[in-house]
């Protein structure tokens, strides 16, 4: 190559410019690790699946997340080769393995429940695949320790997986997984039994082992915290269709639809009309904002998130209500305030008594302006909101999520 | 320990009458028997009678016909109750309903329909020769008392494997894929240890009563094929040498705990499977 780069003719410098742009091309190619292409599914004739187009990218960490049935496990599958698509293509490094066994795949999972061999002990099962591999004695023990030792249970070999705790089964699943040297991890709610502390532990712990070990994790989870505080990408699903996917930032601070904006933290989301670039009207009042390229007049949805809103005296902004009830949280105060009849949710470490009156600040660059979507009309205010709702949910979708 | 309370006792007393009654009596009347001649004086010619070439062939035969029927029944139930294990629920029912349903019937119906099939002139045969194949001599030959005993205990060796198979959780076949076994490989390295306790109930369920029947050998093996059952049989129903009779039931006892100790220490060590 570099014989050609020294040509002197402008042929010879365009062909080296040619070469360097496939190469560039071919690059970004070969990052696609795994690509979905127009994937469709169904389970007697319910689609859990419509349409799914997705790339995910060498040594990524990327996070399919949704309620139960979004069809996040059931894209899981079709990625490790337990299922396979009714319709369109699954690319594995740019070759075509809709036919695949699993076997036959470079990819590993670490199961809802664990799925080891009850038969087997902690060494065995770690070196279950390295066994079927044929390797030596001593490079089974040898890989079977440095598995151990990565996710902390050395000399854990001969106890019996049953007598473990679910966070060493855990655990043990995902060295057993790890030893055989996939280039993806699947993991499919991985933490969802575990108590809320461990679970904390091991997704810091899980993080640490992807950066590690240099491969491509992909993560199936119903907690958006758990999907925004471990990912590279977040890929929000709902009802078989993608909602959207991007960096855990973008996803937060930019959600495509109510949907998602409902679904990724506590959000207020509010029927508003563009009136032109940079000027939204909602809850009563135009306000200055920092979204353009809608029609005029569009009807849109408005989303603010509760950290976003300051409480500041009577008068002096143009949204007030009348403070309704308080929630101490630890770092802040949970406050919804009715503002002529919707209820927002408010967050701030500053205190009002129920009944008083506040104004409401929002910035501009806080207000953040969607098109109206089928989601518009699900999510609305706050005036139905029970803490102990959002647990009871999130316990509901970690029993039994089975698409 | 701590005593148990009356309460527990009361509650436990006719499971206990009931072993007394009908299992440590017989027990012991078996033993006395054995161990005493016609007048009630101690003895051990009983046993020792055993040991002539004639009843040794006795106890040879019984032991390989009864292994026979066993290995036949494993070898057929296996796929069996695996491929319902693996079938729709409903479908399911409908199998282990079908498998059950000739022990709806009793016992010796069941083999006489069996001498019925099989005789030189019989269904079988009849059936064969429609379509132009000679007939097959199977009754009163040693196949047919070994078929006798597979047909009747089949259920038994089916049913416990297919329980053991139908709790086997699919993840674990799953996982089993995932990490690089084929569908062959799956079978033998997770779903055959792990259906082994099955697997040992099925073998003691089919051994224990093909060591000791006398009725299949009687009706499908034409009396030439003695087994240990017609023998016991005979001493207490038409020689009325009771003593003899029952020191042959201890030994067989004796055999059959034998046999489970060895199939089951060997599955322990192996860690696989029996027989």
């Amino acid at each position: 190559m570099g014989s050609d780069a020294n040509t002197r003719d402008g042929e010879g410098r365009r062909r080296v410019f040619n070469r360097l742009k496939r190469m560039c091309i071919n690059s970004k190619k070969m990052s696609r690790l795994i690509e979905l292409k127009n994937v469709s599914k169904s389970f007697e004739d319910t689609p859990v699946l419509k349409n799914i187009n997705l790339y995910i990218r060498d040594k990524e960490f990327v996070t399919l997340l949704g309620p139960s049935g979004c069809g996040k496990t059931t894209t899981l599958r079709i990625i490790g080769g337990f299922e396979a698509p009714d319709e369109g293509d699954v690319y594995f490094d740019g070759k075509r393995i809709n036919d695949l066994p699993p076997y036959k795949r470079t990819v590993n999972t670490v199961f809802q429940k664990y799925a080891l061999f009850p038969h087997l002990n902690v060494y065995e099962n770690v070196a279950f695949a390295l066994r079927l591999a044929k390797r030596s004695e001593k490079e089974i023990s040898v890989k079977v320790k440095e598995m151990l030792k990565i996710v902390n249970l050395e000399g854990f070999e001969k106890r019996s997986v049953e007598k473990l705790s679910g966070g060493q089964q855990q655990r043990v699943a995902i060295a057993r997984a790890l030893a055989n040297d996939p280039k993806v991890l699947l993991l499919d709610e991985p933490l969802g039994a575990l108590d809320l502390k461990l679970r904390k532990e091991m997704q810091t712990e899980l993080k640490k082992i992807q950066q590690r070990m240099g491969i491509t994790f992909v993560y199936v989870t119903h907690d958006q915290e758990e999907a925004l505080s471990m990912s590279d990408t977040v890929v929000v699903m709902d009802n078989g269709v993608i909602q959207q996917i991007g960096t855990p930032e973008d996803i937060y601070n930019e959600p495509a639809n109510a949907f998602v904006a409902d679904f990724i933290g506590e959000s207020n989301i509010l029927d508003g009309i563009m009136h032109a670039d940079k000027s939204v009207e909602f809850a009563g009042h135009t306000l200055e904002c920092v979204d353009g390229g809608f029609a005029k007049d569009e009807p849109v949805d408005v989303v603010i998130r509760p950290e976003d809103v300051d409480m500041v005296e009577v008068g002096s902004v143009p949204i007030h209500g009348v403070v309704d009830t308080v929630t101490f949280k630890g770092v802040h105060y949970e406050i919804i305030v009715d503002v002529e009849g919707f209820k927002w949710m408010i967050q701030t470490t500053d205190y009002a008594a129920p009944g008083t009156e506040v104004g409401l600040r929002i910035l501009p660059n806080e207000i953040h302006v969607m098109k109206k979507s089928k989601y518009s009309d699900l999510y609305g205010d706050y005036s139905t909101y029970f803490d102990e709702m959002d647990e009871t949910d999130a316990a509901k979708d970690g029993a039994g999520d089975e698409n | 320990m701590k005593t148990k309370s009356f309460m527990a006792r009361l509650m436990a007393a006719p499971h206990v009458l009931w072993s007394i009654l009908f299992i440590l009596a017989p027990l012991a009347f078996v033993f006395y028997y054995a161990f005493t001649d016609k007048n009630g004086a101690f003895t051990l010619s009983n046993i020792k009678e055993l040991g002539s070439t004639s009843y040794l062939d006795i106890f040879t035969r019984s032991l390989c016909f009864a292994l026979a029927a066993t290995v036949i029944c494993l070898i057929i139930a296996f796929p069996l109750a695996y491929a319902i294990s693996r079938a729709k629920p409903r479908s399911q029912k409908i199998c282990i309903m079908l498998t059950m349903l000739p022990m709806w019937m009793n016992f010796l119906i069941r083999t006489y329909s069996i001498m019925a099939i099989l005789e030189d002139t019989g269904f079988l045969n009849t059936l064969l020769a429609k379509i132009g194949i000679p007939p097959l001599h199977i009754i009163n030959t040693g196949g047919a008392v070994i078929f006798g005993m597979v047909y009747n205990y089949l259920p038994y060796m089916v049913l416990p494997i297919y329980t053991v198979l139908s709790k086997l959780d699919n993840r674990l076949l799953e996982a089993s894929a995932d990490l690089g076994c084929t569908p062959a490989q799956t079978f033998f390295k997770v779903v055959m240890p792990l259906s082994r306790s099955g697997v040992i109930s099925g073998v003691t369920m089919v051994f224990v009563p093909s060591i000791s029947t006398f009725y299949i050998s009687q009706k499908l093996g034409g009396g030439k094929f003695q087994l240990i059952g017609d023998v016991i049989e005979r001493q207490f129903q038409s020689a009325y040498n009771y003593n003899l009779g029952a020191a042959m039931s201890l030994v067989l006892m004796v055999l059959i705990l034998l046999s489970l100790a060895v199939m089951n220490r060997y599955s322990d060590e192996e860690g696989g499977m029996v027989a």
